[in-house]
């Protein structure tokens, strides 16, 4: 499992739009990056191609290479659709399958796809991510109950379930916490530590404490104005960021004396 | 020091309640009489709870004084007219008088919103009264009406049954069993192509030049007036039949059939279905099918699988409508599959006859010319179970939304 990622010379783009572009990071496995940057600096966007979720939007495609763990996954002839199997994302809001219950939520990834599992297979899978996800003990009870009656940290965490019970080799993060009070944010982050044992975790934030409590390195993401491409300013160790940045840039924003 | 402040503050009451220093003194923030003026203004210019009762009262006794006087006997429209501007009118003079301007004018719209929505009701329940009120009686005392069919029944015993009180005869089935088996055909033709038409425009379209043409199309095809759909299925019909049987006599009856009918119902059905599908598939949010996409899920298995189950309440209720609005159709089946006397059950062969044609025959060619009540109660009781029908599904459609809705577990 824990694929590290590396991408040589990317660009994203929303039709001729460059949104992100020049994008040269090496992530390692078992860590946890996080991306940080002002809101339109391509941070999402750089995140939804690195399991090819961004060609999803009509019009939009990326150029350049993107390894995982010395193969390219943005080649042309590799199947977007195994590589989001390899490669799993949780979302910004919560979204759990409103018509399923909390067991079927969780192994969603094989029933969508037609995978028959066993009853001891799919009681195993289960466990195993709820456990992961820090949710067993508080849904065990009520696996038969519909996901969405489940309180928004709850549910985030069946997401993180969800994801984690296909078995990917990377984790991407897209705001996990922005949308959850400061108890199932705590929760979620504990959680990210612990994924970050077994998966490789990216995750972009806002939060610049949150980036510097859970992130081993950081990336700061820069875009020079409105129309320009979003660029990859400095990475490094979080605390060397947050600490001792290199570039001025990154200094102003994590001073608050951006803009 | 302090009561010369509290002098000067009762003098001025606004803003000055201030020492030099610019301290607030704790005792004058809330002065009595400011207090006890901020009460009355709270309950003063209310007007008392029974006025309504009292206005609809003396509305009611006026106007029907009124009616006695200009009508020279009761009226219940003039009563109700007469007596409805009179309560909205005197509710807001009361209301203008003992309350406030706004408060007037809150009420007056009150009024005409609840007024408008009493007008809408009533030829709603108009109908459903007299459909009821003539149908039920028959269909009551001669239950025999909902197995029995016209065939052989013939003017003498239409004549019998009004002139010497013989039981009436003939029935509905063939009309019942042709609007249920148009409506099936229809409904088989209409909903798989509306739904993949739909998702054809939401998930595939992308927006593009071909699915705005389709959309164009299809809310032009809303408006299409229902005897043109029959003359085009007719049309189509005759040129396929002329085509592939030959152009006989015999050949071009057989374009005459329950089929036609479906075809031409269909071209109502599937814009409706469409559109309605297409706003339900548009509503699932875009999470859940990216959701869906990050776990590996092929597009297909995801319309399948997430976005069809989510949208299916709305969609389910759509289509029952869809149905319940074509099973009432009466110039396009008239045009495509005929009218005859006995029950058909095939679609595919023969002439037949849909409840609504039914009620039209009987009200304009009575069985009997010369004695047309049987033939009038026989329309009757076909139209109660019409409405009973489409009302049907119409709650058909409530439940299924309510029981493909998505669970909250709340």
């Amino acid at each position: 499992m824990a694929k590290r990622i590396q991408t040589v010379d990317l660009d994203c783009y929303y039709g001729d739009f460059l949104a992100v572009s020049d994008i040269n990071i090496d992530i390692e496995p078992r860590s946890v990056t996080a991306f940080i940057g002002p809101s339109g600096c391509g941070k999402t966007t750089f995140l939804r191609t690195l399991n090819r979720m961004h060609e999803v939007t009509p019009g939009a495609r990326a150029e350049g290479k993107i390894l995982l763990d010395d193969e390219d996954i943005n080649a042309p002839n590799v199947d977007p659709v195994r590589v989001r199997s390899t490669v799993g994302m949780v979302f910004q809001r919560p979204n759990p399958f409103p018509t399923m219950s909390i067991r079927e939520n969780v192994l969603a990834g094989y029933q969508l796809n037609g995978i028959r599992l066993s009853r001891s297979e799919a009681d195993n899978v289960l466990e195993r991510s709820l456990t992961g996800a820090n949710l067993w003990g508080e849904v065990k009870d009520r696996l038969d109950r519909p996901g969405g009656g489940l309180s928004g940290g709850q549910q985030q965490r069946l997401c993180i379930a969800r994801t984690i019970a296909i078995e990917p080799d990377v984790i991407l993060m897209d705001e996990p916490a922005s949308a959850l009070d400061p108890i199932s944010t705590l929760a979620i982050e504990d959680l990210i530590h612990e994924l970050k044992k077994d998966y490789t975790v990216v995750i972009v934030t806002h939060n610049m404490q949150q980036a510097a409590r859970v992130a081993d390195k950081t990336a700061f993401f820069n875009l020079q104005a409105i129309g320009e491409p979003g660029k990859l300013i400095e990475y490094d160790d979080t605390t060397t960021i947050f600490n001792n940045p290199a570039n001025q840039q990154t200094e102003d924003y994590i001073s608050g004396r951006f803009g | 020091m302090s009561s010369q402040i509290r002098s000067r503050a009762n003098s001025k009451p606004q803003g000055s309640q201030q020492d030099p220093d610019g301290r607030k003194k704790p005792e004058d923030m809330t002065p009595q009489t400011h207090q006890k003026s901020r009460l009355d203004s709270l309950t003063a210019h209310r007007k008392p709870t029974w006025t309504w009762m009292a206005a609809a009262a003396g509305s009611a006794i006026l106007s029907l004084l009124i009616t006695l006087v200009a009508f020279e006997s009761f009226s219940v429209i003039g009563f109700g007219v007469i007596a409805g501007v009179l309560f909205v009118g005197s509710m807001y003079v009361v209301s203008r008088v003992l309350e406030d301007r706004l408060k007037a004018t809150d009420e007056l719209w009150r009024h005409l919103v609840w007024t408008s929505f009493i007008v809408a009701l009533i030829p709603l329940i108009s109908v459903i009264w007299s459909v009821v009120s003539q149908g039920l009686p028959t269909l009551i005392s001669n239950p025999g009406l909902l197995t029995a069919d016209m065939a052989g029944v013939a003017g003498a015993d239409d004549i019998a049954t009004q002139n010497e009180g013989a039981s009436l005869q003939g029935g509905i089935l063939h009309g019942l069993v042709g609007t249920i088996m148009i409506t099936l055909m229809a409904s088989v033709i209409s909903i798989p192509v509306g739904l993949f038409a739909s998702i054809y425009l939401t998930e595939y379209g992308n927006r593009n030049a071909f699915s705005r043409g389709i959309r164009f199309f299809v809310d032009v095809m809303t408006g299409i007036p229902s005897i043109v759909a029959g003359l085009f299925a007719f049309a189509g019909m005759t040129l396929i039949v002329e085509l592939t049987i030959g152009s006989s006599p015999q050949a071009l009856q057989s374009v005459k059939t329950g089929f036609t009918a479906a075809i031409a119902l269909s071209v109502l059905m599937i814009p409706v279905v469409v559109r309605s599908t297409e706003e339900m598939l548009q509503v699932v949010a875009d999470e859940l099918r990216e959701a869906s996409y990050a776990l590996g899920v092929r597009k297909w298995r995801t319309i399948m699988k997430v976005v069809l189950p989510t949208a299916m309440s709305g969609i389910a209720s759509g289509v029952t409508l869809a149905i319940a609005r074509v099973a009432g159709e009466t110039a396009p089946i008239l045009v495509t599959a005929g009218y005859v006397a006995m029950t058909n059950w095939n679609p595919f062969s023969e002439w037949m006859t849909a409840l609504p044609v039914f009620i039209y025959r009987q009200l304009i060619n009575p069985t009997a010319p010369a004695a047309g009540d049987p033939s009038t109660a026989r329309a009757w009781a076909g139209a109660l179970v019409l409405i009973v029908i489409v009302m049907g599904l119409n709650l058909a459609a409530r439940a299924i939304a309510k029981y493909f809705a998505p669970k909250t577990g709340k």
